[in-house]
């Protein structure tokens, strides 16, 4: 598997640390009650097919990438810097 | 049909033509009391001990594919109780007892070997950990010896004891650990539960559950509706995709884990020897293979198959810790698709819909707790109350906190299991 960060180009897999589901930016406040944090740290989708998760080009430039893949067939099919896919 | 010495020199004289098939094809009946999804061990296994332990006979277990053809039988077959926690501790040790008898009560040669399993440790600190683990198994009333790096080498001289990253400083050891024959393990169960007139329906995939006024009334197949009174989900890496027919989001994230095996070889590696500090581990198999594997490849998964990077570090860790491995020539490798949960625990509890049961997140850990989850789920699904062994598999823990069992210590979250 190999994923192309937007600002180094394509890499290994190895290059990246994979952080999961890409809700991260999406934080409940934090007075949002269990059950809303329940669904953001804990709950998860976890589809069969098309899934966004969160990669972080840790030996490469550092940033965090929102990458479209399929969990299935593990073709990468679209990259986005985080800041800007507002993950 | 029942096997015995007698049975096997009869048939060996007479050509071997008095074998039958070890359990039916039933076509679908229209209700059950209860329907089990997912053929797997835990399906199987809690089919059987519905029937057996609580005389329950009007069941079904719906498969999509074939019987045992998901993760029991794509495991690497080690089966022990070794856990640390409260919760792990007392249901490991459960299903290690059911393990002890289980050949002799399902008339089935699982050819269970316990043959040990070795933690190697490589530090002081990690000595000290090992050490508490060993207190934790034996006040639980397994068994388990700290070896120091002599008694490690009487058991496995073949390891590179002077390594110069992690060299052996010795290890917990476990004798009634060892392995076991997957398939058999299925194959005995399904034969065990078909006897005792559980429907076994392969190539009938759940396409949806039925749920009216909060209470569950049934399942759509792919071989039509079934009535059930009471619903079990069981189906491992898949159980996202069933529990949302339910309407319910799991605390799951699915990953593929790899596993290897290389060609059949003499005798070599008697016992289960894990690698913590490399995430590996290997034993030899009876028909000769070694069969080793390593740490999930770290990536949401459903591919029954992972990638290079994974293949990469297991075979670094294999030479790093028995360089005498690097002469075996791999034959297979294959993936299994883990329901992953996020302290590393597993699910064996209620759902917030009447009738509705839940059996998930097993994690990389599923095999050996064949025996002990399908005895649990039976006894939660009978009753309705759960089972002293599996009161602390809560699903609501991670909501609320309260019991979580992250027996790595690495933190209740689901990229660090």
């Amino acid at each position: 598997m190999r994923i192309t960060c937007p600002l180094c180009g394509e890499r290994d897999r190895r290059e990246f640390y994979y952080k999961g589901a890409a809700l991260a930016l999406d934080r409940p406040e934090p007075d949002a009650g269990a059950e809303a944090w329940d669904e953001h740290v804990f709950l998860r989708d976890n589809p069969a097919g098309e899934t966004r998760d969160l990669w972080y080009h840790a030996d490469g430039c550092g940033a965090w990438i929102v990458v479209t893949r399929d969990t299935v067939s593990h073709a990468v099919l679209e990259t986005r810097l985080a800041g800007e896919a507002g993950a | 049909m029942r096997f015995s010495g007698l049975r096997v020199l009869k048939e060996g004289l007479t050509g071997n033509r008095g074998w039958t098939a070890h359990w039916r094809d039933p076509e679908p009946k229209p209700a059950y009391d209860i329907v089990i999804i997912g053929g797997g061990g835990h399906g199987l296994a809690t089919a059987y001990y519905l029937a057996r332990e609580h005389g329950l006979r009007n069941i079904a277990v719906l498969e999509k594919g074939y019987l045992g053809g998901g993760n029991v039988g794509r495991n690497t077959t080690i089966v022990r109780a070794n856990y640390g926690l409260p919760g792990n501790s007392e249901f490991y040790s459960h299903s290690l007892k059911l393990w002890e008898g289980l050949e002799q009560e399902l008339n089935f040669n699982v050819m269970h070997s316990q043959r040990g399993v070795i933690n190697l440790f490589h530090s002081d600190g990690q000595r000290d950990a090992y050490a508490r683990r060993g207190n934790a198994m034996v006040n639980q009333g397994d068994d388990a010896i700290l070896l120091d790096r002599d008694g490690v080498r009487r058991l496995a001289p073949y390891l590179d004891f002077d390594n110069g990253r992690f060299p052996v400083y010795g290890g917990l050891y476990h004798p009634r650990g060892g392995t076991a024959r997957h398939d058999a393990v299925a194959w005995g169960y399904a034969r065990g539960a078909d006897q005792r007139g559980v429907d076994l329906i392969q190539n009938c995939e759940v396409t949806g559950i039925d749920i009216q006024n909060g209470k569950v009334t049934g399942v759509q197949t792919s071989r039509g509706a079934i009535r059930a009174g009471k619903v079990g989900i069981v189906v491992a890496g898949r159980s996202s995709q069933v529990a949302a027919m339910a309407g319910m989001r799991l605390p799951i994230e699915s990953h593929v884990l790899q596993a290897f095996v290389t060609e059949g070889l003499k005798p070599v590696i008697d016992t289960v020897v894990t690698f913590g500090m490399g995430h590996f581990y290997i034993s030899q198999s009876d028909k000769g293979g070694l069969v080793f594997g390593g740490d999930i490849d770290m990536y949401a998964s459903y591919a029954a198959r992972g990638n290079l990077p994974a293949v990469e570090h297991v075979m670094e860790a294999g030479m790093a810790l028995m360089p005498m491995i690097g002469k075996a020539r791999v034959l297979r490798s294959w993936g299994g698709i883990m329901d992953m949960s996020p302290d590393g625990s597993p699910v064996i509890d209620r759902t917030g819909i009447e009738g509705l049961y839940l059996n998930c997140g097993w994690c990389y850990g599923g095999f050996k707790a064949v025996p002990g989850s399908g005895h649990c789920f039976a006894h939660l699904l009978a009753t309705g109350r759960p089972h002293a062994a599996a009161a602390q598999f809560r699903l609501d823990r991670f909501r609320t906190g309260a019991g979580i069992m992250d027996e790595e210590g690495t933190g209740a979250q689901h990229n660090l299991h």
